[in-house]
């Protein structure tokens, strides 16, 4: 039973079925990001009422927490991934840390950028040191180190291993770092989506939260299995199902 | 194991006390990053007296940083860091003992020299007393979360710029814990919460930065 589950799991784990299967999953992928952002978008930006005291601006949250969740889910995700190829040296892991980086770190620039153009009308300031604010710069500043460092290291497969190291180091600091910053200096609104009971924020405005964070969920999920297939494409150039792949298509 | 613990301690104190002239840099860095700011922001003793601790323990970061980026260089040169790679003893076990070393070497000369510099800072007696304790708290988790970063790059060429990058973020904690604590006994406050949590940062660090150390090595070994 263990075994067949295991052989199934590197059956797919395998560069071939991977780049087949994610072939066919990527349009629909890309099908459901657009549809959400869409849905999330129209539902955010024109039906969605302002609010009593920020106005209009508040919208920009829809784009804002989004990213910030994707920061901080790209991250642990791709620390999970790293145990996974440390530990069962699955190669295929590595490929997906490695075209999630660059998203991860998009991701975070954004909630800061636009977490920056809130705040000069709400707070009056383009940026103040305040706790979340500062512990999301520091995030950009692990995956930035984490890009420094695979793209240092010259041969690929120590690179990805040093990497892999690298992110569980800095997933086993982050709570560290975003605690001991939250007790530094706090100015943030305080979490108005999770909190354990009923959540502060009306349901008009939850839904296209929500639709918009399904999106850059997908939109990740989508971007990322495109990345992935052509670093295993490069990876796997010499292998002889690539060269029957390019000689099929260069055919028809 | 205790054996082999004090052999390398003893080896590698020995090797930097043949290199007399490179302890004295870490320091000479210290101090000369510290001067800098009076001259860079003002010599006014109220705005010394505020920026001392973030001053003092950001110079202690880098000079530590610095010195660090050396830690596994010439053992990886001679080819030394690959025979403790092969053996019979538990690599993380070896990586304690070297940090050990380095942090003898560097972080005891600048924990005595930091009250003169916190008293070119107009940091209250007071304030030093703390700044001790923190150095001495603070200074082991900077040594044993920098030797992974150290660890991950040695095999690179131009590893300086990149190490600080990657190692840097991780000490933010830190240097949080650490000038809190500083600027509440200054204040007046209580400032042990703040140490105990610098305490709890080097037993953690303690417990799984020399695995990380010791499995960053393995790999850029390989």
């Amino acid at each position: 039973m263990w075994n067949t589950i295991w052989l199934t799991f590197h059956k797919f784990a395998s560069p071939k079925h991977f780049y087949a299967l994610s072939g066919r999953l990527v349009p629909w992928l890309g099908a459901l990001t657009l549809l959400l952002l869409l849905s999330g978008l129209y539902l955010g930006l024109f039906v969605a009422p302002p609010d009593y005291q920020q106005g209009q601006s508040y919208r920009i949250m829809f784009v804002h927490v989004p990213s910030a969740w994707m920061s901080l889910f790209v991250y642990t995700f791709m620390a999970v991934l790293s145990g996974i190829f440390l530990i069962w040296n699955i190669k295929l892991a590595d490929v997906m840390i490695r075209s999630s980086a660059a998203l991860g770190a998009s991701f975070t620039f954004l909630a800061l950028a636009t977490g920056s153009l809130w705040g000069k009308p709400m707070w009056g300031a383009w940026w103040v040191w305040d706790a979340r604010l500062t512990s999301e710069l520091i995030l950009l500043f692990l995956y930035l180190g984490y890009m420094a460092l695979v793209a240092a290291v010259e041969d690929p497969r120590s690179a990805g291993r040093a990497g892999a190291v690298l992110l569980l180091v800095g997933v086993v600091n982050i709570p560290i770092i975003h605690y001991s910053v939250e007790w530094w200096n706090t100015l943030h609104q305080g979490p108005t989506v999770t909190k354990f009971d009923k959540p502060s924020i009306h349901p008009s405005m939850l839904w296209p939260l929500l639709l918009m964070a399904g999106a850059f969920q997908f939109y990740y999920f989508t971007v990322s299995l495109i990345r992935a297939r052509a670093e295993v494409l490069e990876r796997e150039r010499r292998s002889e199902w690539v060269r029957e792949l390019i000689a099929s298509q260069s055919k028809g | 194991m205790v054996q082999v613990f004090w052999a390398l301690l003893r080896r590698d104190l020995l090797l930097a006390f043949r290199h007399r002239g490179e302890l004295l840099n870490p320091l000479l860095f210290f101090s000369l990053v510290v001067t800098l700011f009076p001259l860079g922001v003002s010599p006014e003793p109220s705005v010394l007296k505020t920026m001392a601790p973030g001053v003092i323990w950001i110079a202690v970061l880098l000079a530590g940083l610095f010195s660090l980026e050396g830690l596994f260089r010439s053992d990886f040169e001679d080819g030394t860091l690959e025979q403790m790679v092969l053996s019979p003893f538990p690599l993380a076990w070896l990586v304690v003992a070297k940090v050990a070393a380095h942090w003898i070497v560097t972080a005891l000369p600048m924990l005595l020299l930091a009250p003169l510099l916190g008293l070119f800072l107009a940091l209250p007696l007071e304030g030093i007393r703390v700044l001790e304790w923190t150095l001495l708290a603070g200074t082991p988790f900077l040594s044993l979360v920098g030797s992974v970063g150290v660890a991950l790059t040695v095999g690179l060429r131009r590893g300086g710029m990149l190490l600080t990058l990657i190692v840097m973020p991780l000490y933010v904690p830190l240097l949080i814990f650490a000038t809190q604590a500083v600027t509440s006994a200054v204040a007046g406050l209580p400032y042990d919460g703040a140490l105990d949590f610098l305490l709890a940062l080097f037993f953690l660090s303690l417990t799984l930065a020399p695995f990380a150390t010791a499995s960053a090595l393995r790999i850029s070994l390989s």
